[in-house]
């Protein structure tokens, strides 16, 4: 490995959108919202720079089916948004997800519900992030918890949105968004990158949604002599709309499978200090600085806790948690929403072991003290 | 471009027959305007390999699926923004939006008014057939006055609106309104407006037989279609002040063509100047 480093001072908006240039994204199309705005910004001052496409639309229905138009036209493509914004994105994300266009959407969380506190840090969106568009369909979405990791987990959003075909999320919140670090993009310098699947071969018969193993059908390109159609109605293997139970059994069956077998790729988790833990702290995004610095604390007062950090969120990490859950006597999730982790953390530790919040999400971060505090009292009871 | 005069238009050429039979009522003046348009595609010779149709969703929006292209059915009221995304990506794709008036006017006419802003170079056809056909024949923003519709079951009280009147003040480059019992002069329209560079919208003056034509009882489908011939005005609004606007008796042709620069190149150019300074 190179000694050689480039130290720049990046917020981490500006990070985000540095880096899915970096990946290969040549359009962006996003609607002004605080605290999210800087990505749009910069994608403005950079995306001409490298021939890409930048457009504000007149709002994030709109933001986001532009991205999905100029992904079915082969670019690769990103929006962001906040809370609001991406309430309205959500019809839009439920069609790239069925129809298996490559999207990258960030949200950056801020104070909810409606308007809430525009310019405060939040993580209620995660359950939306999981379930907001309608009916059952895959979902990716990853937390970075720095400056660094945003740029990181931007490169791999688009990576595994061209591997998988699907919309990507990156889910940070307004103190990520708006923190500036010290990054050194010398690691960064040859970013592993991948390319969609694009369909060759005969032309005649091809059928645009048949499963060639691994659940991702190579996409064709329009202009490509395939002629596809490209619909939001359930499809067929051949593209085409169907209410066959069987036809729309097999098709669910590979859409959410897809997720599943290459859970290898898509799940990254932080584990520090676990092995031996009796406190596992479950935290993401900038929480779980403060539940690091937490367990840091414990451990100095004797006792032994740990960290798991679900870097990808969506689709939850489950082996690697329960592996770390199982000899912890007390999980702690502390999350700025009123509880919506903890609920998936109580389905996998189904009762063995006793789990407990740390909500608060009144606009503040929360402290490693008061994440320190709930262990202590948990522990006490 | 091929030579127009060589080869005479077949449908067959352009259109899914593995689809047939269509789900179009007997009659569906949706069927007239999307033979128009494919004729209008022979015969400028648009490769059917380059050419992008995106439409919503309603029986408009599924009229796209039957064309032997690159075809997308978006989302209700979205065509426009989907298709704003692809031509930007793609300017070597021929790119058609087919849309209803529920589709263009109602749930996006938003889209509609910032694509005329734009004139990025896309073709709108709306196929108004003043009613929400899918969906089983509700009130639409175009319904006339007094129409029955399910949701106006004492006859329709509410005002209408005149689309082309907006895309003109939304700044489209180009603006025509025809009737699906013009053919050929639809066609012809259609044809102006692919050629045109810039945004062109085209309201197509259609007509729901089934849903909208019983409930109204207009008759068969081609009482419906020689209907519009009665209801046609060859001016409607503007000429005296205070006369209502009707739907069916509105202007039809060319309406406006203005050659202000088209989005994308302007954008390109304008960046590339920017730049070198
Ligand atoms: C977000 C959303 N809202 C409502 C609907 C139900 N819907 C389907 S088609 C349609 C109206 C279509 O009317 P129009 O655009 O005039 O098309 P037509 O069927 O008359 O050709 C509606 C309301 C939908 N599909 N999506
Ligand atoms: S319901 Fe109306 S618009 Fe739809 S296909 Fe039938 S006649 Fe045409
Ligand atoms: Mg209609």
């Amino acid at each position: 490995m190179s000694t050689r480093q480039n130290l720049q001072n990046l917020q981490g908006n500006h990070a985000c959108a540095l880096a899915a240039i970096h990946a290969g994204c040549r359009f962006y199309a996003g609607y002004p919202i605080t605290p999210s705005s800087e990505i749009a910004e910069t994608m403005s001052a950079e995306l001409p720079k490298v021939d890409g496409l930048f457009i504000q639309m007149e709002d994030e229905i709109a933001s986001m089916g532009a991205i999905i138009g100029a992904s079915a036209g082969g670019a690769k493509v990103m929006t962001a948004t906040s809370g609001p914004g991406f309430s309205l994105k959500q019809e839009n994300l439920g069609y790239a997800a069925l129809t298996e266009i490559p999207s990258v959407i960030v949200n950056v969380m801020r104070g909810g519900p409606s308007t809430g506190m525009p310019t405060r840090p939040a993580q209620g969106d995660i359950m939306q992030a999981r379930w907001g568009t309608h009916g059952d369909h895959p979902t990716i979405a990853l937390t970075p918890w720095s400056v660094e990791e945003v740029y990181a987990e931007t490169i791999r959003a688009f990576n595994l949105a061209e591997l998988l075909r699907t919309p990507v999320i990156i889910l940070f919140d307004e103190v990520i968004g708006h923190l500036v670090e010290t990054v050194d993009l010398a690691r960064f310098e040859n970013p592993d990158i991948t390319d969609r699947k694009w369909a060759d071969g005969k032309i005649e018969g091809f059928r645009p949604y048949a499963d060639p193993g691994d659940g991702v059908p190579a996409m064709a390109r329009p202009g490509d002599g395939r002629r596809v159609h490209t619909t939001g109605l359930s499809h067929g293997e051949d593209g085409f709309p169907t209410q066959d139970a069987e036809l729309v059994a097999q098709f669910m069956a590979r859409l959410l499978g897809k997720i599943e077998t290459h859970r290898k790729e898509i799940e990254r988790v932080d584990i520090r200090s676990c092995d031996d833990a009796d406190v596992v702290i479950v935290a993401y995004g900038i929480t779980a600085r403060a539940a690091y610095r937490a367990v840091e604390t414990l451990r100095q007062r004797g006792v032994k806790a740990g960290l798991f950090r679900p870097v990808t969120l969506w689709p939850f990490p489950e082996d690697a948690f329960k592996k770390v859950a199982e000899r912890a006597r007390l999980v702690l999730v502390p999350e700025m929403n009123a509880g919506q982790l903890i609920l998936e953390i109580e389905r996998l530790v189904s009762g063995k072991t006793r789990v407990a919040g740390v909500n608060l999400y009144f606009g503040d971060p929360i402290t490693p003290q008061q994440i320190v505090e709930t262990a202590e009292a948990e522990l006490k009871q | 471009m091929s030579d127009v005069a060589q080869n005479q238009f077949n449908i067959r050429e352009y259109i899914r027959e593995n689809l047939f039979p269509h789900f179009m009522c007997p009659g569906c003046g949706h069927g007239i305007a999307l033979r128009a348009l494919l004729n209008a595609v022979h015969d400028l010779g648009i490769d059917k390999n380059q050419l992008a149709i995106v439409s919503g969703i309603g029986c408009s929006g599924r009229v796209g699926a039957y064309i032997d292209a690159n075809t997308f059915h978006t989302t209700h009221g979205r065509p426009l923004a989907f298709a704003t995304g692809l031509k930007l990506a793609r300017p070597d794709l021929e790119v058609i939006v087919i849309t209803g008036d529920g589709d263009c006017l109602a749930i996006g006419g938003n889209h509609l008014i910032h694509a005329c802003r734009r004139n990025l170079n896309l073709t709108c056809l709306m196929l108004n057939n003043e009613v929400y056909g899918m969906t089983g024949g509700q009130v639409s923003p175009t319904t006339s006055a007094d129409r029955f519709t399910t949701t106006t079951q004492y006859g329709n009280h509410e005002p209408i609106f005149d689309a082309c009147k907006l895309a003109e003040g939304a700044g489209a480059g180009f603006v025509g309104r025809e009737m699906t019992l013009q053919t050929p002069a639809l066609r012809d329209l259609i044809k102006e407006a692919i050629a045109h560079d810039g945004f062109s919208f085209i309201e197509v003056l259609s007509d729901c037989t089934e849903i909208f034509g019983r409930k109204n009882d207009m008759g068969e489908s081609a009482e419906m279609v020689l209907a519009q011939k009665a209801d046609f005005r060859s001016v409607s609004y503007g000429t005296e002040i205070g006369e209502t606007f009707k739907p069916r008796g509105m202007k039809t042709g060319v309406l406006l063509r203005d050659d202000r620069p088209e989005y994308a190149m302007a954008y390109k150019r304008h960046n590339e100047k920017k730049l070198k300074q």
